[in-house]
């Protein structure tokens, strides 16, 4: 059999394995539906009086919301690394690479895995935005555009957690590391405030950031009204090439988990 | 004629492996051929989970060389991989999922497909003794049947060699027997050579054909349980032989790590 159709099967296998656990226990999703709920319906609320940050002719709630899901996707992407740990500890990860299957291809799993449970994640968001009466696109394409950018972006955030995971390799250092890590990739990026409102300094650190990328695509496609500081085709390549980065780091490091 | 002879089923030489200062393996040489069922014995920290990780291409060694099913572990780890089948430890079998699902994963990964991996699993639910638990998460089984689970999601490919790392720790006896009768089914069925590092003696007895001793990395003797018993004493037993080779280590106890992991091991076992 072709390897690469190969390794497409072992990926396969991989995340159906995972999407199996999310469905018997959600309560992971339901808990990370607070986080959007008191973003959007208590800051998001609150700074749309103060009309604090401009934001153009967008209401400063329909401003933020792609802004959120986004940081939605990151926070629940960013500790799947976790997950990678406590299967180390059990021994999961030794079996898994006793087997024959590549390497990139197990990491790969995971990833689409957790691209499957960003989807999730944006139908959650997106029902509270709905609550919150946010201006949301309905047409096919926009749908479709937000649809790929969040599977994306989760599949980064989460190989870069696996990565993250496979160099520190115990919970307690992970907690840590991914407390320190998710806040200044936020705020380093264009979730809550526009680029241009941002200090130089922190406009340059902005652009080497994936999540500034994310939030784009999305304040294009999710908000009637909003619009994408860079194309959106430039945006989806960057996000690749960084999946792609980390997908192939990721590879290498996971063999020195059962070490 | 040397190309009549049968491969070995794993075969090292100058096997070695270093952390920073510390000699975790010294150049150790063994054969084991196939259909044999080889105990590797040793006190904590004598290199034994460190010999199996390498054998399983898990690790890397420092020098040395290894062959299992006749493919170098290092130049050939893919196609070792393939010939392989391996219990850790530590439980591994997935609890968030159905026996048939970690079946079925595992499977998947060994590449079988279709009708073949159908009855493959249903073949090693039979063989686990969980035909009828089958969609039972595996988290609500006793030890005894995540073993047996385990062994047989090890065994689906139907492997060269294979490989148990203290394999009934923490089990009560008669989960402990029924493992036993599996591995030596096995053994019979399909004529696998099995390596099992283990610390309970009544399983070297009962179970091995062969022997070797791991003591402080360097592996100190091999044999059959009669042979190195008969070379300790008239009436030694393997408890005798154990001591007498691997001598006042016996009370070191291990390393932090592997010590957590056996509790970690017997905990989950309940």
């Amino acid at each position: 059999m072709n390897g690469m159709w190969r390794a497409v099967l072992e990926s396969a296998a991989v995340a159906d394995a995972e999407m199996r656990k999310l469905r018997r226990d959600p309560t992971e999703l339901l808990s990370r539906a607070v986080q959007p709920v008191l973003w959007l319906g208590v800051f998001g609320q609150v700074f749309s009086q103060v009309r604090g940050i401009a934001t153009g002719s967008l209401r400063y709630l329909d401003f933020m919301a792609p802004g959120i899901l986004a940081q939605s996707i990151l926070f629940s992407a960013i500790f799947y690394g976790i997950a990678i740990i406590w299967e180390r500890d059990l021994g999961i990860v030794h079996k898994l690479l006793v087997t024959p299957a590549h390497r990139s291809a197990l990491v790969l799993g995971k990833a689409l895995a957790a691209g499957m449970r960003g989807l999730v994640q944006a139908v959650v968001v997106y029902l509270v935005a709905i609550t919150l009466k946010v201006d949301i696109r309905w047409e096919v394409l926009p749908m479709l555009t937000v649809a790929a950018a969040v599977f994306a972006g989760s599949c980064i955030f989460s190989s870069f957690s696996l990565v993250i995971a496979c160099i520190v390799k115990t919970r307690e250092r992970f907690m840590g590391i991914g407390q320190v890590l998710t806040m200044p990739l936020f705020f380093a990026s264009n979730a809550i405030y526009p680029l241009d409102l941002m200090p130089p300094w922190l406009q340059i650190i902005a652009m080497f950031n994936p999540l500034t990328y994310l939030v784009d695509v999305l304040r294009g496609a999710m908000i009637i009204g909003g619009s994408s500081v860079h194309a959106v085709g430039a945006s989806f390549g960057i996000m690749l090439g960084v999946f792609a980065t980390l997908l192939a780091l990721a590879a290498r490091l996971y063999p020195g988990l059962a070490r | 004629m040397a190309h009549d002879e049968p491969i070995a089923a794993i075969a090292t030489a100058g096997l070695s492996k270093r952390f920073n200062h510390l000699v975790a393996l010294d150049r150790v040489t063994l054969t084991v051929a196939q259909g044999t069922i080889f105990g590797l014995l040793g006190p904590n920290g004598a290199g034994k989970s460190t010999a199996i990780k390498i054998l399983t291409t898990l690790l890397d060694a420092s020098d040395g060389l290894a062959r299992v099913a006749g493919f170098d572990v290092a130049k050939d780890p893919v196609e070792v991989r393939r010939r392989i089948g391996y219990v850790p430890q530590l439980l591994s079998a997935d609890g968030a999922l159905t026996a048939i699902e970690n079946l079925n994963l595992s499977a998947r990964l060994y590449g079988l497909r279709g009708k073949t991996r159908a009855a493959r699993v249903r073949d090693a639910l039979a063989f686990a003794g969980l035909e009828d638990l089958g969609d039972r998460l595996v988290r609500t089984y006793s030890g005894g049947m995540i073993r047996r689970l385990e062994i047989a999601q090890a065994t689906l490919h139907v492997p060269e060699v294979l490989f148990l790392d203290e394999p009934t720790i923490g089990l009560d006896p008669v989960a402990r027997r029924t493992v036993w009768d599996k591995l030596l089914e096995l053994r019979q069925r399909n004529g696998m050579a099995i390596l099992i590092t283990t610390h309970d003696m009544e399983e070297a007895e009962v179970l091995c054909d062969e022997l070797g001793i791991l003591h402080q990395g360097r592996l100190v003797v091999t044999g059959k349980p009669e042979e190195l018993k008969a070379g300790v004493g008239p009436a030694a037993t393997l408890e005798d032989v154990f001591a007498h080779y691997s001598g006042a280590v016996l009370e070191s106890g291990g390393n932090y790590r592997e010590i957590r992991e056996s509790r970690s091991a017997i905990r989950r076992l309940g």
